[in-house]
Parts: structure tokens; C-alpha cells; sequence
């Protein structure tokens, strides 16, 4: 008994246990309970997934979303970061651009769709463009934060070095910000993902959203949870690719703070 | 003799509240010396090394280096700060973060850079640690790391801030001993605050007294004991018993007058 709760303390299995009996719960009822089309069992999902991989068609969307989505992103980790700096480092620019951002900022990102739509229109563009928006700000708004609050001791022992200010930048300013940097990346890695889904929902001819809910309105339901269920694993496995970059980047801040 | 670094009537204001740190503050220090600064907690002592680093600006009067008013940090004088967990990099490895002052200064290829810098590290005792990074050290080692630093750039002064107060009772012995050794050493002149009497009066030639908040100076005395110091000899000296009576008695009276001109 006491090894037993030493395991459910220690060890993870017992939330991969539950994922296993949920999984046999589902099958269960969508066999015995419920018996509807729009609760196929689990098998069933699971060789329309099969087949939608094999086939490449899965495979095709999840190319489409992970492009526009990585496109828009890195855009917007290349604005925001860049950006961010400037604000943070001069209060000038600073004092100049913050009451905008307050104005900006709470915007939600699927609100900027219609606007997008008239004026880039319903193609790509405008999907990379509001997935842009949507994850510049967390970015912008983690970048200036983490710069300042940089100890005013650091930037002293920068000017007693006699570091430039672009050595200053990057040497002191960007290292120091970076926790906080990467904490507003991955923020905005999920609302990346969130963003393409939705925007090729709405209007799109590939990728996994426009995957997902074609099959729904063609009432291919396996397909549909197929859909979901890449969906899902897509994006763990971008936070966890994340994760491990991230502790690679910043392995000094997570030991130094304890955090492991 | 010619002048050689010079606080003249220096005077800040934070106008934020608009006290004064420190007032009308002049005193010189000469080529070589080891001079400490101490006061009650508050008299402005690091500020007023902040303004002689270049790193703030008084509200009156000047700092002149051989002449020149200090206007930014110059290489000649090299900071210390008290903070070391932060003025020492912590996304950089001991070894990066020595080369930090030099890499930029000239063209030297990084090996060069590299093998001044594990010197370096050598004379601070470090060579082992190069790869560490400062989390990895200790308190005592991180600020042999910023000492380390300093030094790569050749300083002509060190103008420390409280250095070792954060270091445990044997690390700052140990390190009190070590920039003893550097200082003569390498011909270096320092300026040292710190506001515990027995390490002014354990390391410097001569000490300057600040008074309560404002700071002003409120006196300035000679130490007249010979290096090289010891820990234990030089403290049971008679002169040091007189000075170390004497400082303790003027700093009681400087807090005291401190208080009744809060109250």
C-alpha cells in the first residue's frame, strides 16, 4: 500500500493510466451507451486516422497549418523581440508607443480577422497576417517587461566595461531579458496554433482546421475527432520542442532559480 | 605633487525628495594609495563612488582624474560592485565573463583574449573554475570573478562599493588578504567603502570619515601600520586598538548627530 502511494507521488504513469481508461471509457460507450454517429468508438478514429496519414492527405494539411502558422510566428518573434527591445531600453520610446500598445493590446486576435479580410483578403496572406497580430503582443509586452526590470546594477557594470550600446544589447540586455523573453514565445506559440485553426476554418482550402471541420459538414465524424486528435499532438509536441530549446537557451537562469 | 584623482565639493541631490546624499564633499586621493571610505549607513559613501566612477552625475562640483573631469567611466578606474550576482553575468561562464572587458578593446584574436583571461583567473585563484558558472560558485568566488574582471582591463584604481559586505566572516578575510596582495602587487591605487571600521582600518593607508546624511567629510586619518598586514598581528597593533577606539567613538557620534537632525 505505502509503495503504492509512493508511486502515485513519484511517478506520472498513474496520468497516463487515466488517459488509457478514459480512452477505454469512450470506446465502451460509444459501443454499448450511445450509439450515435457523432460518437464513433475510439478504433474507428483511430483507422480514419490511420488512413488519413497513409493516404498523405493528413500529412498535406499539417504542412499547410504548420507553414502559415511558423510564418506568422517568426515574424512576430522577430517584430516583437526587436521592437520590445527599443521600448524597454529608451524611455522615450517607450513613453511614445506604450499608451498605444494599452490601446492595442486588448484587442483579441480573431478580431482583427474582418478588417484582414478587407484589406489582404481571404488568401494566405491574410491568415499569416493575423496570426502576426495575435502573437506579437505577448511577445512585444514579455520582451519590454523583461528589459526593465534588468537590475540598473548590470547596465552600470555594461558602462564600467565600456561596452556600446549594441554590445550592451547584446550582451547584457537580450541574455538578461531572455527568460521573460521566451515566456512570452511560448505564449504566443499557442495562440499561433490557435490562430491558423481558426482562420482556416473560416475561409481556407487546406490545413488542419479547414481538415477538421470539412469533415464535420460532410459528416465524416471519424475524421473530424482524427482532426482533433492530430491537432492535439501537433501541439504538444510544439511545446515540447519548445521546452527543450528553451531549457538549452536558458539553462543557467532555471539552475540558478532552482526551477528544473 | 601633481593631482591625481581629486572629489572636489561634490554635492548630490536626489531631487526626488530633495535631501541631499551627500554636500560639499572634497578630499584627494594619490597615485597608489589605498584609501577607505566609511559613514553611517545612508551618508552617501556610494553614491559618492558611483559620481567618482563616471557612472552618475553630482549636483556640484567635480571629479578630476589627472586633471580631467570625470564625466563617464573612464578604463583607468574599474567599478566593484557590492552586487556581485549581478554584476557578475549569470548567462556567461567565468571565463566569458572576464574576457567581457577585453573582447571588444582591441583586435586580439580570441586565444589571445582567452589565455589573459585564465591568467587572470589565475591570480585571483580561480584557474580551476574557467567553465563554472556563477551559480556554481560561491559568493566569495563570484567577486574574486568581478575582481578578476576588473584587473583584465588594467585599471590604474579600483574603486570597489562595499565589496566583501556580503561574504561570510572567513571569505572576507581571505579576500580583504588577496587585494591586499593585488594592490601592491600591481601598483594599483583603490578606493574602498565599506561601512565596517575594522576592514578600513585593516586595509587602507588612510581613512575617510563621512558624516551622518548629508555626508560630508568629517575626517580623514592616517594609518600608519606597515604591510604587508596580518589578519591577527596588525588588529592587536596599539596603534590599531587607538585608531580603531578613536573611529568608533567619532562614528557614534556622527549617527548620534545623524538622528537629532531627522528628529
Amino acid at each position: 500500500m505505502n509503495g503504492f502511494v509512493r508511486w502515485l507521488e513519484t511517478s506520472r504513469g498513474s496520468g497516463v493510466i487515466l488517459i488509457v481508461l478514459l480512452l477505454g471509457f469512450w470506446q465502451f460507450s460509444a459501443l454499448y451507451i450511445m450509439d450515435t454517429p457523432t460518437w464513433p468508438p475510439v478504433t474507428r478514429i483511430f483507422v480514419a486516422w490511420y488512413e488519413n496519414i497513409a493516404d498523405g492527405t493528413i500529412i498535406k494539411h499539417l504542412l499547410a497549418t504548420l507553414w502559415r502558422q511558423m510564418l506568422g510566428y517568426g515574424l512576430a518573434v522577430v517584430l516583437g523581440i526587436s521592437l520590445g527591445l527599443a521600448i524597454g531600453y529608451y524611455r522615450i520610446v517607450y513613453n511614445l508607443l506604450e499608451p498605444l500598445i494599452e490601446v492595442f493590446r486588448p484587442i483579441p486576435g480573431p478580431a482583427y480577422l474582418p478588417v484582414l479580410v478587407l484589406f489582404v483578403g481571404i488568401g494566405h496572406e491574410m491568415k499569416v497576417v493575423l496570426i502576426l497580430v495575435a502573437s506579437f503582443f505577448p511577445i512585444l509586452l514579455n520582451t519590454y517587461g523583461g528589459v526593465r526590470s534588468i537590475d540598473p546594477v548590470q547596465f552600470d557594470t555594461a558602462r564600467t566595461l565600456g561596452l556600446t550600446t549594441l554590445q550592451t544589447l547584446r550582451e547584457v540586455v537580450l541574455p538578461a531579458a531572455s527568460p521573460q523573453i521566451l515566456t512570452g514565445m511560448r505564449i504566443s506559440l499557442a495562440i499561433s496554433l490557435i490562430l491558423a485553426i481558426l482562420s482556416e476554418m473560416i475561409v481556407s482550402n487546406d490545413g488542419l482546421g479547414y481538415f477538421t471541420l470539412l469533415a464535420e459538414r460532410t459528416f465524416k465524424v471519424p475524421e473530424m475527432y482524427a482532426g482533433i486528435f492530430t491537432l492535439a499532438l501537433f501541439g504538444y509536441v510544439l511545446n515540447r520542442l519548445f521546452l527543450m530549446g528553451e531549457a538549452r537557451l536558458i539553462r543557467w537562469h532555471q539552475e540558478s532559480s532552482g526551477r528544473k | 605633487m601633481a593631482e591625481y584623482l581629486a572629489i572636489d565639493r561634490l554635492s548630490k541631490q536626489f531631487s526626488a525628495h530633495g535631501r541631499a546624499a551627500c554636500k560639499d564633499i572634497s578630499f584627494a586621493v594619490r597615485r597608489r594609495e589605498f584609501v577607505a571610505l566609511i559613514g553611517p549607513s545612508g551618508c552617501g559613501k556610494s553614491t559618492l563612488l558611483h559620481i567618482a566612477a563616471g557612472l552618475s552625475a553630482p549636483t556640484s562640483g567635480m571629479v578630476r582624474l589627472k586633471g580631467e573631469p570625470v564625466t563617464e567611466p573612464r578604463p583607468e578606474m574599474m567599478y566593484v560592485f557590492q552586487q556581485y550576482t549581478k554584476s557578475i553575468f549569470p548567462w556567461k561562464t567565468v571565463l566569458d565573463n572576464v574576457c567581457l572587458g577585453i573582447k571588444y578593446r582591441s583586435r586580439t584574436p580570441r586565444a589571445k583574449l582567452e589565455e589573459a583571461a585564465r591568467a587572470q583567473l589565475k591570480v585571483v585563484g580561480l584557474a580551476a573554475y574557467a567553465d563554472y558558472y556563477p551559480y556554481q560558485l560561491s559568493g566569495g568566488m563570484q567577486q574574486r570573478v568581478a575582481i578578476a574582471r576588473a584587473l583584465a582591463r588594467r585599471p590604474e584604481i579600483l574603486l570597489m562599493d562595499e565589496p566583501f559586505s556580503a561574504l561570510d566572516a572567513m571569505m572576507r578575510v581571505e579576500l580583504q588578504d588577496l587585494l591586499l596582495w593585488l594592490w601592491q602587487d600591481v601598483g594599483l591605487t583603490i578606493v574602498f567603502v565599506t561601512h565596517d571600521l575594522d576592514e578600513a582600518l585593516y586595509v587602507a593607508q588612510r581613512v575617510v570619515m563621512l558624516s551622518a546624511s548629508p555626508g560630508s567629510v568629517a575626517e580623514i586619518i592616517d594609518v600608519p601600520l606597515p604591510y604587508p598586514r596580518n589578519q591577527v598581528e596588525t588588529r592587536r597593533e596599539p596603534v590599531y586598538l587607538e585608531l580603531r577606539a578613536h573611529l568608533y567613538n567619532s562614528m557614534v557620534q556622527q549617527v548620534i548627530a545623524g538622528r537629532a537632525e531627522v528628529s
